[in-house]
């Protein structure tokens, strides 16, 4: 098994937001949550170096401006809440021998399936599977279950909740849902509208 | 050879031909007729200007002046690159990139062909010098502004692509590399059209003016297929630098995709 890395963030800002200092266990669910516009997101995107921002980023000894862009990425993998497919075929976007886990409830011949037959709530999942097939060594996860059913957002949280454990990585992840975070999270997080982060009891 | 002279009561004749289709245009009220004017008049004055340059130039033949001349059309086809671009890079990068990419391929092959190929002497002698770079120019330009308009274009429409390639972990050079192989394509695309269809659908038009001027067809064509083949290089090299240096210039050091570098 590979090592297991903190996700820790000091002072980064971006946007509106005030400087954001959070150190994310092996294996820990930080959940965090805010008002839509308030800069969740773009904070996803500047941990994962997309967007210029201030302050600093490290994975375990390793600070993202250490390592060339793309390496970090790989290590620190963001899932966006609208996920891109480019390709025909839902499996050229998988490396080889890639499976699709039966815990998500989907077909288990989607991944020969065109693209273009996917519905949103498949491609959302489907994005999840597509990243860990790379074996990132933290997660950040927008709004993972938006597009999704009440029963098969709770398949996905058990799912994630599982992989996260085994793989014993740090993970950020963007909820709205008072349920959810109450169901996958270790801490939560709120940011007020002062674009200042506030731990929230759960 | 010779060449039966042309007078300007000729091309009175052409004139007044261009002047009723102006004329028959008005009367069916299709609204073209005022442009079609001026272009004609454009290019008549445009036309006769170049006419004196190249006389003098011709006449003086010394290395600074078409060095000179090369370096004005350069600049000129480096504007008109800009002026083509939808969404241009900001901070001057478009002409740069143009005006480079041309320099390198345009300006290279043309001395090449000269030097080696064609061989006059001395090798810069305007008569073949200032044609050939001519015609490199405008297509090299041609393919350098479709190539730069689909470069930043795709990157535009392709955002949320590339920047989820870029979050899979994948380098700037793999998210990108479908949209350089399009605007490669589209750079490339008039030029292989044009030698696919030539002599088949039309007689290039260099080749027409050479056989009209009285040299042999067989000679014409021979010029014709060198012209081709220099312009498909010249095309060819020129895209491609300023299709990879623009892409370049789309991603920061982090391989960050930067659209902000772009006029909205």
């Amino acid at each position: 098994m590979s090592e297991a890395y903190r996700l820790v963030l000091k002072q980064v800002a971006i946007g509106d937001l005030q400087p954001v200092d959070l150190s994310i266990r092996p294996g820990e669910i930080v959940c965090l949550s805010g008002q839509s516009g308030i800069g969740k997101s773009r904070l996803l995107r500047a941990i994962v170096d997309l967007e210029p921002h201030r302050g600093e980023v490290t994975l375990g000894d390793t600070a993202s401006e250490k390592l060339p862009a793309h390496q970090w990425r790989q290590r620190v993998m963001l899932v966006p809440a609208e996920s891109a497919w480019w390709e025909e075929t839902v499996g050229a976007h998988f490396p080889e021998d890639s499976t699709i886990p039966e815990a998500l409830g989907l077909p288990a011949d989607c991944i020969n399936w065109p693209v273009t037959r996917l519905s949103s709530g498949e491609k959302q999942r489907l994005a999840l599977v597509r990243a860990l097939a790379r074996d990132p060594r933290a997660l950040l996860l927008d709004e993972p279950t938006a597009n999704l059913d009440e029963e098969t957002t709770e398949q996905v949280e058990h799912w994630l909740h599982k992989e996260i454990r085994d793989r014993q990585i740090p993970v950020l992840w963007i909820a709205h849902a008072q349920g959810q975070i109450q169901r996958v999270a270790q801490r939560h997080f709120h940011i007020d509208d002062g674009g200042q982060l506030r731990e929230q009891p759960l | 050879m010779n060449v039966i002279e042309l007078s300007w009561w000729h091309l009175g004749i052409a004139t007044g031909l261009v002047i009723a289709l102006a004329l028959c245009t008005w009367l069916a009220q299709l609204r073209i007729g005022k442009s079609l004017l001026i272009a004609a008049a454009r290019t008549a004055v445009q036309l006769a200007l170049i006419g004196m340059v190249l006389e003098a130039l011709f006449a003086v033949g010394s290395l600074l002046w078409v060095a000179l001349m090369g370096g004005a059309m350069l600049l000129l086809a480096g504007r008109e690159v800009v002026a083509r671009q939808k969404h241009r890079l900001r901070g001057g990068w478009s002409f740069a990139i143009g005006t480079l990419s041309m320099f390198i391929s345009a300006f290279a092959v043309t001395v090449l062909t000269l030097a080696v190929i064609i061989g006059p002497d001395p090798w810069y002698t305007p008569q073949y010098a200032i044609p050939l770079l001519g015609m490199l120019l405008g297509n090299t330009m041609t393919g350098v502004a479709l190539g730069l308009e689909r470069l930043t274009e795709g990157a535009r429409r392709g955002r949320n692509e590339i920047e989820n390639r870029l979050m899979l972990g994948e380098t700037w050079q793999q998210a990108s590399a479908h949209l350089r192989r399009d605007a490669m394509r589209a750079g490339l695309m008039p030029t292989i059209n044009a030698m696919a269809a030539a002599g088949i659908v039309s007689l290039p038009g260099m080749m027409t003016g050479q056989i009209l001027a009285g040299s042999s067809p067989a000679l014409a064509v021979k010029y014709q297929i060198l012209i081709m083949f220099t312009i498909a290089a010249g095309t060819g090299y020129g895209t491609f630098a300023a299709v990879a240096l623009c892409a370049r210039r789309l991603f920061d050091g982090r391989e960050r995709l930067r659209l902000d570098r772009l006029y909205p």
